[in-house]
């Protein structure tokens, strides 16, 4: 059965966030050969309608104003609101990202329709789009459907491979006039704590730190590693606990879930509560002086030994590797 | 001022799960309340504290989760109320959760909701939201600070992916906790036997002038499963510098990660 589905592209730092390419991906699948409709929502940011054709859009719909310039559920869902009646389509994907992880409850109460969130597959089987999403911070997983009304999902970034960006790909542009007024919070101020735009959940590196990292300042070498391969430092409850970093950058079953191609566990004692948290990640490596320790029973690659001896000789290692590349 | 609390009872996160018959199995499982619905409670009862007031801790579940409902009536609330739709609802969505929650609410005059972003069993973070919405009020999720000033004005501090953006906003309104928020208490000796004689009321579908076709699930879970488990991997030997240097060559050419 074809179906339209739209899409939220996602603009941060100036540019299209990966999952707004995954979430297009995704929409092809719930299309089964229906049209993907990739909305852009914000303050100027046409110029970003042609990436997301050559990323698989069959269409772009663009919806700037000045009240989009931060997102607020109010803003942003007069603005989906308004082209969710204008094209009514059968299936929505959004990012499962702070800002759709806000936005589209809102909307499925406004559209009275269900929503699967934090989706990391989806398929056509038996005649249904089957969803597979994790609970339990990732101990399980379950297989769901929509069965009445529209199907809209949110899909985790990371998990759900893009298309090829192919140049050739065409569709139209266009621009559609939404008023938006009566904002009832308004974004005064947003303070910069995250390093240099890689965010945890869309990194492909995550180099972790535990209470092995012992100080604020152990984390240092962390941070050398994680530039090195591009990627995002992470810690343990243990270290936020401790006051070592804040705690925007824990992960586990309370914090932040991830899935990054490659996990450098530094000083983690592997607890329950964090494993949740990364196990899902395809490569893990786990450095610990403690033979014993937890991590290395779900660890591809381990190295029994001081972090603050193996973490610099690892930058230095990799560092070497990309000059010689 | 008038406050509520929504709260879920769920899984200790030391368990490990496994499946019978299909499902998730409750046998001999512990249970709390949700890690980030104790920082929920935690702020209503500052904010009652600080302002006056009474605080509500409201959940949907079984009967099992008075004894939730007793550990926050322990750190403080005032009153709860348990809204136990289990024999009335064989399919139960987010959907679901909400309209339950919201029918409850709509005619409560609440000035303050407050409720964990996310609860770390479902994990949809969609039932905070999902009652604004129906109430018609505004919300702010994953919240790290808020202040309330005389005349309803409310400033909050909201956690976005590591980054914070500060909020002005104005009660009524609805909040998610997120970590950091505040430090919950331990429920005191006094507490625990001073919220044994607190009012716990228990509520059915048919209380709230609903029917069971007003709140259907909208989704449905076909297939719970559990995640292939990771086989323990290799652990290098030798000296430091090799290991790294054999390290580096495992995630380039085994791997194939960098």
């Amino acid at each position: 059965m074809a179906r339209k589905v739209l899409t939220l592209a996602e603009v941060r730092d100036g540019s299209l966030r990966n999952v707004s390419f995954e979430a297009i991906a995704a929409a092809k699948t719930i299309a089964e050969g229906g049209e993907v409709v990739s909305v852009l929502v914000g303050d100027q940011v046409q110029a970003h309608a042609n990436e997301l054709i050559y990323r698989g859009a069959d269409r772009v719909v663009v919806i700037e104003h000045p009240n989009l310039k931060f997102y607020t559920s109010d803003g942003y869902s007069q603005a989906l609101k308004a082209v969710i009646d204008k094209e009514q389509p059968e299936g929505i994907v959004f990012g499962h990202t702070a800002l759709g992880k806000d936005l589209s409850p809102k909307l499925a109460i406004k559209l009275d329709a269900g929503l699967v969130s934090d989706v990391v597959a989806v398929e056509e089987a038996g005649g249904n789009i089957v969803f597979t999403r994790p609970i339990y911070s990732g101990k399980a997983f379950e297989k769901k459907i929509v069965t009445s009304g529209i199907i809209f999902a949110t899909v985790r970034p990371n998990n759900i491979a893009p298309l090829e960006r192919d140049e050739s790909r065409t569709g139209s542009v266009e621009a559609l006039a939404v008023e938006i007024k009566d904002l009832r919070a308004i974004v005064k101020e947003v303070v910069r704590k995250t390093a240099e735009g890689v965010d945890l959940t869309e990194a492909k590196v995550i180099v972790a730190g535990g209470r092995g990292v012992k100080s604020a300042e152990g984390f240092k070498p962390l941070k050398e590693l994680a530039e090195v391969l591009g990627g995002a430092v992470g810690a343990s409850r243990g270290a936020c606990d401790a006051g070592y970093c804040d705690y925007s950058l824990q992960i586990g079953q309370t914090g932040k879930v991830v899935t990054p191609d490659l996990y450098i566990a530094c000083g983690i004692s592997g607890a329950i509560q964090h494993l949740a948290g990364m196990s899902n990640s395809k490569v893990i490596v786990a450095i610990n002086k403690d033979p014993e320790a937890n991590i290395f029973k779900v660890a591809d690659y381990g190295i029994v030994g001081d972090l603050f001896e193996v973490v610099p000789l690892l930058t230095e290692e990799f560092k070497k590797l990309k000059v010689h590349s | 001022m008038n406050i509520f609390v929504l709260m879920k009872r769920t899984f200790d996160t030391e368990e490990k799960i496994s499946i019978v018959n299909g499902k998730i199995n409750e046998e001999g499982a512990e249970f709390i309340i949700n890690p980030y619905d104790e920082y929920a409670i935690e702020e209503a009862i500052q904010v009652r504290d600080k302002h006056g007031g009474e605080v509500t801790v409201i959940t949907v579940g079984s009967e099992e989760a008075e004894k939730e409902l007793r550990t926050a009536l322990a750190m403080g609330c005032d009153k709860a109320v348990l809204i136990n739709i289990d024999d009335d609802v064989e399919e139960q969505d987010q959907y679901t959760t909400a309209k339950v929650l919201a029918e409850y609410l709509k005619d409560k005059n609440p000035d303050l909701i407050l409720a964990g972003n996310v609860a770390i069993d479902g994990g949809s973070g969609q039932v905070g939201p999902r009652v604004a919405e129906l109430l018609g009020i505004p919300y702010v999720t994953t919240i790290t600070k808020l202040d309330i000033v005389d005349g309803g004005k409310v400033t909050v501090v909201r956690d976005v992916e590591g980054d914070e953006e500060i909020i002005e906003t104005s009660l009524p309104l609805l909040v998610t906790a997120q970590q950091g928020l505040n430090e919950p208490r331990y429920p005191s000796l006094p507490g625990i036997m001073k919220a044994k004689k607190k009012p716990l009321e228990e509520l059915e579908l048919d209380d709230l002038d609903l029917d069971e076709d007003d709140v259907e699930a909208k989704t449905k879970t076909i297939e719970v499963f559990l995640p292939p488990k990771r086989e323990a991997g290799k652990i290098l030997q030798g000296e430091i510098a090799d290991q790294v240097k054999e390290l580096v060559q495992l995630l380039r050419s085994e791997a194939k990660v960098v």
